[in-house]
């Protein structure tokens, strides 16, 4: 899994039917510290995430499509958590 | 997933036999503000809707074929929605 920011949100009418009644967000990549790394996802929502939240990002297809129900299906970045804190050792 | 313009079709005649009848479009992938990064690609549209100029957003790698009718076909991009609207902070 990977840290990232909600930095956004997606609308889009013409789209996979895995997508329908989902909300899509944009996720900026995040190392642990908190640094953007430049990358960003457009994820489904699966945990009532907002701009401004740190989230946990799952990338990877399989997870995806059984969090979803759906398969085969062509998604692989979903929300799967709202991150309260993170203690890394040795940072302040 | 990320965020691509469509900036061109593609038509190839002979090709392989799962790809029949699919309509492949060259699109720009691009940051969350739109600016182009990267090198454009040859994506298979999941959509059937896509066209030069629309703003999309497609999947990479496995996925990709998943978005089409033909679950298992030689896809590496496919575009999977339409984006109407973009909100960034």
């Amino acid at each position: 899994m990977h840290i990232g920011k909600v930095s956004g949100t997606v609308v889009a009418t013409f789209k996979d039917k895995v997508f329908e009644g989902r909300k899509l967000l944009i996720v900026d990549h995040l190392t642990p510290e908190g640094e953007p790394t430049g990358k960003y996802w457009i994820a489904v929502d699966d945990v009532q995430a907002g701009v401004g939240d740190t989230v946990m990002v799952i990338d990877e297809g399989n997870s995806a499509r059984q969090v979803v129900g759906m398969d085969p299906a062509p998604i692989r970045a979903v929300v799967v958590g709202i991150v309260d804190e993170i203690d890394i050792e040795g940072s302040d | 997933m990320q965020l691509a313009k469509v900036i061109g079709r593609l038509v190839a005649t002979r090709k392989y036999k799962g790809l029949e009848g699919i309509k492949l479009l060259i699109i720009q992938p691009l940051d969350k503000f739109q600016n182009p990064i990267g090198e454009p690609v040859v994506a298979a549209d999941g959509t059937a809707l896509a066209g030069p100029g629309d703003v999309v957003f497609f999947v990479g790698v496995r996925e990709a074929a998943q978005a089409l009718p033909e679950k298992f076909v030689p896809v590496d991009h496919a575009i999977t929605g339409i984006v109407d609207e973009i909100d960034v902070v």
